[in-house]
């Protein structure tokens, strides 16, 4: 493994002499996702396998180019799993991959997001520097937080090689349950329910209709389900995985992801819409101006994206000067000839 | 808190070592600081500056140039634009309670007291958030919300104290960190203020905001990016009932077993404390917490949620503790018994210090596993340093507080004492840890930064720091050492694998 680091080393100091991008890439399930997609494919495949697994220490350290499916197989042996729920949006999905995008699924709201899990980052960075940051220990305040500014750059501050995690155990028991509703009334209960202990771990409205998920202990869960009511849908683990990997419908054709105060009223965009994470995801499937969607998230106090589809191009989110200028000087930091998948994350970064 | 007062050493911050004001430099500042700031706000007589000497690490002192208590977030901004013009350096500072010296303050410096924005903006019971500034004391914002059945999770032990500014700083945690996270999971929006003085928005309303995760690396960045004018902390309901299981054992190695058993199980518990035979020898005798004084480690397991499952849940953590061979095992019959149960691990350092007037908390965090064989290792450098260490430890999260006993009026002991905190702490890297868990590097640490990274590392870190502050001037000294620094620690030639020193022997 060692002579493969030292190979992607060298081809990053390769690159950086001759100023020429690299595209880094997993298993390519998320092409869709970002902007630009120049540069020589470098592939993390190879790199692969889980380095350290003790499921009482609630720590992982795996390779990037681990296949998600196979980490999350390795925990599911020991009782765990990985909290933020991460969609795959494919088999050949890796744990490099989903760090690099930073993606969390239904249980975010309630159990926390990638960057709230991960521990220590080891990358390459624009140099072909072999660096470590954080750790495989939960309380770590030495350094700057790399390895959460590392979760989400879409490869953008350099070649993510193995990475820490924390891990939890899987409930005993999980249950989901299913209101009618118009979607005021479904943001108005999920936030009024996420305010009471309850062993909430999902929600999401879509079609007409909320779905919750509870999971934990039996006796949590079967009180949860006294106190809330609604109908029990069977065998929901395929509904949370459909909506987890966007195959259930509202995900088609351009869409956008707009992260908002979770009590934002409906955000009257036309197009489709799913709502998720106690009403602080809003999936919006729509062919309106970019203008018109930013501005409708700013309204609802947060902040849009494009996730899929429309121009790869123009800008998928807004950043303003200032932050803009900072994301740069961090980009120019770690990779200082923008040789790591430039442009990737957003045109100018 | 005990004095080390022979720790001194090049950017700690000393005054010696920063050399003395230019006081016409001094004068100008003043006048332009006098502009900006009310006249409650501007502290420059030397009465005046004492009670600013330190910060809960008294043994590192250093009286700063001048005071300045800005009393809203225009005011933050037009001091920091004063200083960045002007070229002075600025130590932020919230309620002065954090254990590295991070708010130590520079000779030649401002210190920025936040204490007056200590306002609770807004609270939205609804979508579960509090916007207040960072005066605001961590406790206050959940007596607040509590008439709403919310509160803010994060509880470091000095919440009664130290400020959310603070919390912010040195990202803090808590003894229900392993459930409920640290202050970086629980902050959704921050207000920061550059050292230009120009305001940024970091983070939203929502759960993430797309680009770089500025949010995270702002958290825990120990003033040395900006400073914080506003927070949007994130309210979790009340639990409905919490419980505690007090266990006793024979010996540290089953007591820190039965924690990986625990955890094994599935469990993760709002609370998991160990305190060794002396911690909690030092404590029954000043609070009277009711510990089983023959067990040479106790646990305090903590379960919280809903009635059903704190019922469940503490039934099982009781079995896995019989099975882990506990001598003793009670379980907190009502409220005021499992408060009484955690007065002592809340008391443990005061009660320490009562045993011998000084001690030395150290904050390192190394995986479970390794728990026994570093508490050996810290018991045979307490017979070589001669000085005794008790041992307090938030086990669910590996977080290790040793407490290191001395004397500071008897010769060389609080030398000893820092040496041997120092060894502590390289044994926490061997051991495959950090060298701060919860506290920071502050001043007290940045040594040992040189122990924990190569150059790579470093040069990053400056790297961010020189993004967000190209003159160098927040927080100088702190948390980042310099190359030239780590070269007078003699250390970087050691990282990874070479011991510092190879003739000692190593448990």
């Amino acid at each position: 493994m060692q002579t493969l680091i030292e190979n992607f080393s060298e081809r990053i100091r390769e690159a950086a002499a001759r100023r020429t991008p690299l595209r880094l890439r997993g298993g390519g399930t998320k092409d869709f996702y970002g902007c630009s997609l120049e540069g020589e494919l470098l592939e993390t495949g190879p790199y692969r396998g889980v380095v350290d697994y003790e499921p009482s220490e609630l720590v992982i350290t795996a390779r990037c180019g681990t296949p998600l499916a196979e980490v999350e197989r390795t925990l599911d042996q020991g009782g765990q799993m990985l909290a933020f729920e991460p969609p795959h949006f494919g088999e050949r999905a890796t744990l490099g991959g989903c760090i690099a995008a930073g993606f969390s699924g239904p249980r975010r709201a309630y159990a926390g997001s990638a960057r709230d899990y991960i521990l220590g980052a080891r990358l390459l960075d624009g140099r072909g520097q072999d660096l470590r940051f954080g750790g495989q220990v939960m309380n770590n305040v030495a350094g700057f937080d790399l390895s959460r500014l590392v979760t989400g750059s879409c490869g953008s501050l350099g070649l993510l090689l193995d990475l820490s995690l924390k891990v939890l155990p899987k409930p005993e028991k999980e249950l989901t349950l299913s209101f009618e509703c118009t979607d005021a009334q479904a943001i108005e209960r999920m936030n009024q329910w996420a305010g009471r202990p309850l062993p909430l771990s999902a929600s999401c409205y879509l079609q007409g209709r909320l779905h919750l998920r509870l999971s934990g202990a039996h006796s949590a869960v079967d009180a949860g389900v006294v106190k809330l009511g609604g109908e029990q849908v069977p065998d929901a683990g395929d509904f949370w995985r459909d909506l987890r990997e966007q195959r259930l419908p509202g995900f088609g054709g351009t869409l956008w992801r707009l992260s908002v105060k979770s009590s934002a009223p409906p955000l009257g965009l036309p197009g489709s819409s799913v709502i998720e994470w106690g009403g602080a995801l809003r999936w919006i499937a729509t062919d309106a101006p970019a203008e018109q969607i930013h501005a409708a998230a700013r309204n609802a106090s947060g902040t849009a994206a494009r996730f899929r589809g429309g121009a790869r191009t123009e800008p998928p989110f807004l950043l303003t000067a200032a932050i803009l200028e900072l994301q740069r000087g961090l980009k120019a930091t770690l990779d200082p000839d923008s040789i790591l998948n430039p442009g990737r994350l957003h045109p100018q970064i | 808190m005990g004095k080390i007062e022979s720790v001194t050493s090049p950017e700690h911050g000393h005054a010696h070592e920063q050399g003395p004001a230019d006081p016409a430099l001094r004068a100008l500042l003043v006048e332009r600081l006098a502009e900006v700031l009310d006249a409650a706000g501007l502290l420059c007589e030397p009465e005046e500056l004492r009670p600013y000497e330190c910060d809960g690490l008294s043994a590192y002192q250093c009286v700063p140039l001048v005071v300045a208590l800005p009393a809203n977030e225009e005011q933050v901004c037009k001091c920091l634009a004063v200083c960045h013009e002007l070229g002075v350096p600025v130590v932020a500072r919230g309620a002065g309670t954090g254990l590295s010296g991070g708010a130590l303050p520079h000779a030649q410096g401002v210190t920025l007291g936040l204490s007056r924005l200590s306002r609770i903006l807004e609270v939205d019971p609804l979508a579960r958030t509090a916007r207040v500034q960072p005066g605001v004391r961590n406790l206050a914002i959940s007596e607040a919300v509590a008439p709403l059945g919310l509160y803010y999770a994060p509880d470091p032990s000095s919440q009664i104290a130290c400020s959310i500014g603070g919390n912010i700083a040195e990202n803090s945690g808590g003894v229900h960190c392993l459930k409920y996270g640290l202050t970086v999971h629980n902050v959704i929006r921050l207000r920061v203020a550059t050292i230009r003085g120009e305001i940024l928005e970091l983070g939203s309303d929502g759960l993430d905001t797309p680009g770089y995760d500025l949010l995270a690396l702002m958290i825990g960045s120990e003033g040395l990016l900006g400073v914080v004018t506003e927070i949007t902390v994130r309210l979790l309901p009340k639990p409905e009932c919490a419980q505690v299981v007090l266990a006793a054992f024979a010996s540290v190695a089953e007591a820190g077993a039965a924690v990986a058993k625990v955890i094994g199980a599935g469990i993760i518990p709002a609370g998991l404390e160990m305190m060794d035979k002396l911690a909690t020898a030092a404590v029954e005798q000043f609070v009277h917490a009711g510990y089983p004084l023959d067990a040479e480690a106790i646990l305090l397991c903590e379960s919280d949620g809903t009635t059903e499952e704190v019922a469940a849940e503490i039934a099982h953590v009781s079995e896995v503790m019989r099975a882990s061979g506990a001598t003793q095992i009670r379980t907190s019959r009502d409220d005021a018994e499992r408060l009484r149960f955690w007065s002592g691990r809340k008391a443990a350092f005061p009660a320490v210090g009562r045993i011998l007037p000084d001690y030395y908390c150290m904050d390192g965090t190394i995986p479970k596993r390794k728990l026994a064989d570093v508490l050996m290792g810290i018991a045979a450098l307490s017979r070589q340093f001669g000085l005794q260490c008790a041992n307090v430890f938030h086990a669910g999260d590996g977080n290790l507080h040793p407490l290191i006993m001395f004397d500071a009026n008897e010769a060389d002991q609080a030398e000893r004492a820092a040496q041997f905190g120092s060894r502590i702490l390289e044994l926490c890297i061997e051991a495959g840890g950090t060298i701060t868990g919860e506290h920071g590097v502050g001043a007290e640490k940045i040594g040992e930064m040189c122990l924990q990274f190569g150059r790579g590392e470093l040069e990053t870190f400056l790297g961010v720091k020189r993004t967000f502050d190209a003159k160098g001037l927040l927080n100088p000294g702190k948390a980042v050492p310099t190359l030239h620094r780590c070269a007078e620690f003699g250390a970087m030639r050691v990282r990874r694998g070479q011991e510092r020193f190879p003739d000692l022997p190593r448990f």
